[in-house]
């Protein structure tokens, strides 16, 4: 059981900068983008050929970044200058995707098992991982953060806040959400990178879902710990990751289900997540506005009184 | 310095649906000029702004900043030249960001932003010099998230945003017209010491005749696309509402259909 947990911990760390990656484009950007399935398993493709052509495992998740970076740019030049809808643009990649992985790899998966990673010298035990993880997770984090402060990184957030406004001042929007996808498939193919050299292997299909798992994550982290200033958002999107595998651990040790019913649970955690605010929302909206039209009606019949 | 010359614009040409926002627009405007714009409904107005913003390019014509034409300028380029505070208060500011953010991304405004900081401490004191101006307390607000300020709050931040970098050319377009009118008083007011101050060159559509009058030195009143009257400094400075309206009927042979409009 405290294995489970600490192994979900792990497991969350890894794929929290995958879930930093969905936060820039879902939550930034407020671009819903799709390509992070095809890019998670990009990273993972290319860290594992590399790794096996006897690259330097560093080398091999930097190229990783690299190369979610250009599949995030293409999806971003669809969208902007292509002028294709955006869920398009990002399906289109995904796809796109799926073949320039294979022939990455030149077959539908790479085992990395036995041969020294990134990973390798902090595998056990399970402490040391969570440890290293950590710093590894938070100084990304901390870097991220401070991007979004500078005036470039203020521009990115201006573009998915009000676009018009941002540009009447002088940024490319198009320039500025072409960076903010592309650094999100950076994030989400070292993402990919690690998990692949974590499990021991890389596979076409390891991406599958990966978009629903980032926004279970951003959704969670924001439920629980809020999204007041930027340095809490992007802490609540690393939790949010940590919590998600450990609800799945928790999900997958009760009776009722099998492993593969893990992408539904997946699916309704975030319908749950995002249809509870709207509900919300509205049940507040309306008692507001009985309330307000209860406050006219008295003071409209009270000046009728007060003729008579 | 800012000329429109032969400008022309349609919109859905050539269809059922044709409609002339502008029709060969001739302007001239000189440095410090602060030109106030009156005209009924859909009389150009918007898009005269528009395309000197760029925002729109007209379909024939050129618009001239300092004698260089820029019609084909993109818009986020022109932003060095121009500073805009627009009629919806939620357009001028990011509302999730906090005023000192968008005070930030507004002193940026027309130059290349890289990896430098945006809100240093230099910059912060600054920012509130300049907020405690307006008069509104919003220098003690600077980390507030903008979402949070009501709607003439906003607007007076807009204006600040637009102005305090000391645009060539400012564009106001009917940044009153969504306010109460104790909230459009103060921001009336406040443009009006802004643009008298730091000498804007400023177009500010509007729909209170009186204020088209007293506010600036010279008005311009458009109708159906074109510009129809151009008055001087000399003889604005005596001008009424009648007299203006009585103007407008007699060139154009309609009533002043303005569903906002405010004789003042
Ligand atoms: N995007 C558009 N598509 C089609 N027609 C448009 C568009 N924008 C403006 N028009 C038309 O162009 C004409 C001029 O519009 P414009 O918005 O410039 O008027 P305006 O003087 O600003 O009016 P208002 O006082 O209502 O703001 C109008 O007939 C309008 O219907
Ligand atoms: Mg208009």
């Amino acid at each position: 059981m405290i294995d489970s947990i600490y192994g979900a911990i792990a497991l969350g760390l890894l794929y929290a900068l995958m879930a930093l990656g969905v936060y820039i484009t879902f939550r930034i950007l407020d671009f819903p983008d799709l390509t992070v399935d095809g890019s998670f398993a990009t990273g993972g493709a290319i860290a594992a050929i590399m790794i096996t052509h006897g690259y330097s495992p560093i080398l091999a998740t930097l190229a990783a970044f690299g190369g979610g970076l250009v599949a995030g740019a293409c999806t971003g030049l669809l969208h902007t200058k292509g002028k294709v809808n955006g869920l398009l643009a990002g399906i289109l990649m995904m796809i796109a995707l799926y073949s320039i992985n294979i022939r990455i790899m030149g077959r539908p998966n790479v085992s990395v098992v036995n041969t020294e990673t990134l990973l390798s010298p902090i595998m056990k035990p399970i402490g040391l991982f969570i440890l290293v993880m950590g710093i590894a997770v938070v100084i990304v984090k901390l870097l991220l953060d401070a991007f979004l402060h500078t005036d470039l990184g203020l521009a990115l957030r201006a573009t998915g806040d009000n676009a018009r406004m941002i540009r009447s001042f002088g940024a490319n929007t198009d320039r500025t959400k072409i960076l903010g996808i592309s650094l999100s498939n950076g994030l989400v193919a070292v993402s990919g990178a690690l998990i692949a050299q974590q499990g021991g292997f890389a596979d076409i299909s390891m991406g599958v879902g990966m978009i629903v798992i980032g926004l279970a994550s951003v959704i969670i982290g924001e439920a629980i710990f809020g999204a007041r200033s930027v340095f809490i958002a992007t802490l609540a999107v690393v939790l949010g990751s940590i919590v998600y595998r450990i609800v799945v651990a928790l999900a997958l040790r009760v009776e009722l289900f099998k492993s593969s019913d893990l992408k539904l649970v997946t699916a309704l955690i975030v319908i749950i997540a995002l249809v509870v605010p709207y509900v919300n929302r509205l049940l507040k909206q309306k008692s507001v506005a009985r309330r307000r039209s209860a406050e006219l009606l008295a003071t409209v019949s009270l000046k009728k009184g007060g003729k008579s | 310095m800012l000329d429109l010359v032969n400008v022309s614009k349609l919109f859905n040409p050539g269809t059922p649906d044709e409609k002339i926002a502008l029709m060969n627009a001739n302007l001239r405007f000189k440095t410090g000029d602060f030109v106030t714009v009156i005209g009924s409904n859909g009389a150009g107005k918007s898009t005269l702004m528009n395309i000197i913003s760029g925002v729109m390019k007209p379909d024939i014509g050129e618009v001239r900043i300092e004698g260089k034409a820029i019609q084909h300028v993109p818009e986020y380029e022109r932003s060095r030249w121009i500073g805009r505070v627009f009629q919806d208060p939620m357009a001028g500011t990011a509302p999730r960001m906090t005023i000192e953010e968008n005070l930030t991304m507004a002193y940026k405004r027309g130059k290349t932003r890289g990896f430098g900081w945006g809100a240093t401490s230099a910059k912060r004191q600054l920012f509130r010099e300049h907020l405690s101006r307006l008069g509104i307390g919003l220098e003690n607000r600077m980390n507030a998230k903008v979402g949070l300020l009501s709607g003439g709050e906003r607007q007076a931040l807009s204006l600040l945003m637009a102005t305090f970098t000391k645009p060539a050319i400012l564009l106001l377009d009917e940044h009153t017209a969504a306010l109460d009118p104790a909230r459009a008083e103060l921001i009336t007011r406040l443009t009006d010491e802004i643009v008298r101050e730091m000498k804007l060159t400023t177009l500010m559509v509007t729909h209170n005749m009186e204020q088209a009058i007293r506010l600036g030195n010279r008005l311009i009143m458009m109708d159906k696309g074109r510009i129809i009257l151009d008055i001087p400094e000399e003889k604005k400075t005596n001008l009424t509402v009648a007299q203006l309206l009585g103007e407008f009927e007699q060139i154009s042979g309609n009533k002043l259909s303005d569903d906002r409009v405010i004789l003042g």
